[in-house]
């Protein structure tokens, strides 16, 4: 009888104090493009820890690629009277209808990780994104700091063709090494992103380039390509991290493992932390009323082997990527 | 009771139930807003399963469907914004073509008695091919007539939208129960896919029946096509992949044999909410991962096609018992 009387009790205090917390907090839809690669997945994840730590009711909606999934989900949050949305939005164009909707009905939208190309930017309160042409930047100043005045051959894998991350991460990473003359790109080929034509177009650099024994640098698009480069490295007999320095850019746990047994140099974090600003400028939003700019710029922190790399790399490590 | 209307009827109720069930978790999915989403968002896929309906209804399959739809949404894209041509221009280009397209299909199907399922899926290739060739880019269609469409809906009381494309897709609805329960052509297509040889027999006109019902499911994927590319404002070359099956999905979950012959334009039409309904249910929850609309989707097909085959069943021991005993 008693333990009954407790469990009653409890239950109507878990559900007065269910009420009272989500009486009080907010709550924010978010509608992700899906989970296509490792570092989407440790957005999302990154994401939920983040609107833990704040008390934040987070809700996610998985897109699997498709538009039309992301619009439904929209509407879906409208329909819920949601504080706030988050999109990161798989194509450029067609939001305006949906963004109108959110619009009249009060509810400010955020962009995470990709912009969208519309006339009105009334439509959305912010974007949260990394500056990939700083990235690249920020990967080529390394280099010119490291190898200072002496000469340097550097080999390039690029992202896919044509996609906006590899344009402006070469753009970047020319800039950074502007101002040093003695650093030339030699060579430079698309590795389409991925780890597998990352180690054959590096086997296809090496053979061109003498074995690659004047070669002093790699720089590749993303941490995946340097990981099969690296492997390609060790095939041809050098050492990838002191015969050939490797910086990348993306910051993917493998990386960290690679820098901590001294094959990789340095990489460049494309932070999967895109929430965390979202929230701080919606909260700020929400309590002064004060509008934020409407382009919130993520950090791009450089990783060397200076930094930890295995305790960085345990740290991402549960993190789905 | 028919048994016929069976399936029918079980889908109805399924709806219902889910429907209760949706709201005893969230009061807040009562709401007009939901309602006109509901049409809103399931417009394009509505109007196509329409025509799959009739496809399936004839004993076919059409598995072009989802890439006809990026076609015309493309092909819309590139005539609008690139070539200035007025959208009810495009428009009647965009439903010429992709008639023209179903119709190819259809007699290459009657004429060549390749199965449907080989010419559609080529179908599909060529479609979804075309598009890449206009344009690998997602092009935006910005023009005043498409704001003007767009803007088109009444307000419900509580903020809903019956917008422009939903009532299209309750429309096309409509005309569809017509032409499959009071036209000739209607039941030409449940006689071809009820028994071909003996609707042949009958004196059906086979092959303008056949050329009909593709001609009729490419012209549906086109307005399907216009009516996404409404809700976009976007040609984009991926779009709608695998829309075809969320289709054919919709049909069977409808109560349509996939043997063809019997079935309801409107359990399609019940079909499509139900899917829209997990849909909503899943972003109402926030938590569940989205792919457990495939799942309960998944479920829902398996259970119908086996109340199907058990119906059957039943039927051919009933018709045989007088004869039997």
């Amino acid at each position: 009888m008693i333990s009954m009387k407790r469990i009653l009790l409890a239950s109507v205090f878990a559900v007065a104090g269910f009420g009272t917390a989500s009486a009080a907090d907010l709550t924010v839809g978010f509608s992700q493009i899906g989970s296509e690669s490792g570092w989407r997945a440790a957005e999302t994840s990154v994401s939920k820890i983040e609107a833990e730590k704040r008390g934040i009711a987070f809700k996610i909606a998985d897109a699997q690629q498709k538009q039309e999934n992301q619009i439904k989900a929209i509407r879906g949050f409208i329909a819920q009277g949601v504080d706030a949305i988050f999109i990161a939005p798989v194509v450029a164009t067609g939001w305006d209808t949906v963004l109108a909707e959110a619009k009249e009905a009060d509810i400010p939208v955020i962009l995470l990780d990709r912009t969208i190309e519309t006339a009105d930017d009334s439509l959305y309160l912010t974007a949260v994104t990394s500056d990939t042409v700083h990235e690249g930047k920020v990967a080529g100043e390394w280099l010119a700091k490291t190898v200072a005045d002496k000469d340097c051959k550097v080999l390039e894998l690029q992202g896919t063709v044509g996609s906006s991350p590899a344009i402006n991460r070469k753009k970047g990473f020319e800039e950074g090494i502007a101002s040093a003359s003695n650093i030339k790109i030699v060579r430079s080929q698309t590795g389409d992103f991925t780890r597998s034509k990352g180690k054959e177009v590096m086997e296809g650099f090496l053979k061109a380039e003498n074995g690659g024994k004047d070669i002093c640098a790699l720089y590749a698009h993303n941490d995946d390509m340097a990981v099969g480069a690296i492997q390609a490295i060790k095939e041809a007999g050098l050492k990838p991290g002191k015969d050939i320095l490797v910086v990348s850019v993306d910051a993917v746990p493998d990386i960290f493992k690679a820098m901590a047994d001294g094959e990789a140099n340095a990489t460049v974090e494309l932070t999967p932390n895109m929430a965390g600003p979202a929230f701080d400028a919606l909260k700020e939003f929400k309590d002064s009323g004060k509008a934020p700019p409407k382009w919130i710029q993520t950090e791009s922190k450089l990783f060397t082997q200076a930094d930890d790399p295995m305790k960085v790399y345990e740290e991402k490590k549960g993190l789905g990527y | 009771m028919n048994t016929r209307l069976l399936p029918l009827y079980a889908t109805l109720l399924i709806c219902l139930i889910a429907y209760a069930a949706c709201l005893i978790q969230f009061p807040a999915m009562f709401s007009t807003r939901v309602a006109g989403n509901l049409l809103t968002d399931n417009a394009f896929l509505g109007i196509a399963a329409v025509g799959m309906t009739f496809v399936i209804l004839s004993g076919g399959i059409d598995l072009s469907v989802g890439s006809v739809i990026a076609f015309t949404g493309v092909l819309l894209a590139v005539l609008i914004t690139q070539h200035g041509v007025h959208p009810l221009v495009a428009f009647a280009v965009a439903l010429a073509i992709t008639t023209a397209f179903g119709a190819a299909m259809g007699i290459i199907i009657h004429y060549l008695q390749v199965p449907a399922f080989i010419v559609t899926l080529a179908g599909m290739f060529l479609a979804r091919g075309m598009c890449f060739v206009m344009t690998t880019d997602s092009i935006p269609i910005d023009h005043p007539f498409y704001a003007a469409l767009q803007g088109v809906f009444y307000r419900l009381p509580g903020g809903g939208r019956l917008t422009f494309i939903g009532c299209l897709m309750v429309a096309v609805f409509v005309v569809g129960m017509i032409i499959a329960h009071f036209s000739k052509f209607g039941s030409y297509i449940y006689a071809i896919g009820g028994n071909r040889s003996s609707a042949e027999l009958m004196g059906v006109p086979v092959a303008r029946t056949t050329i009909g019902i593709y001609a009729m499911s490419g012209f549906l994927s086109g307005l399907s096509g216009i009516v996404f590319s409404l809700y976009t404002s976007a040609g984009y070359s991926l779009a709608t992949v695998g829309v075809e099956l969320d289709a054919i999905a919709a049909v069977v979950i409808g109560g349509t044999l996939l043997t063809g012959g019997v079935g309801y334009v409107a359990g399609t039409f019940v079909g499509v909410i139900i899917q829209g309904l997990i849909q909503t249910y899943i972003v109402f929850d926030g938590t569940l991962s989205s792919w457990w609309t495939k799942i309960v989707v998944g479920v829902l097909l398996f259970s119908f096609i086996g109340l199907q085959r058990v119906l059957v069943v039943l039927s051919l021991r009933r018709s045989a018992a007088p004869t039997g005993g």
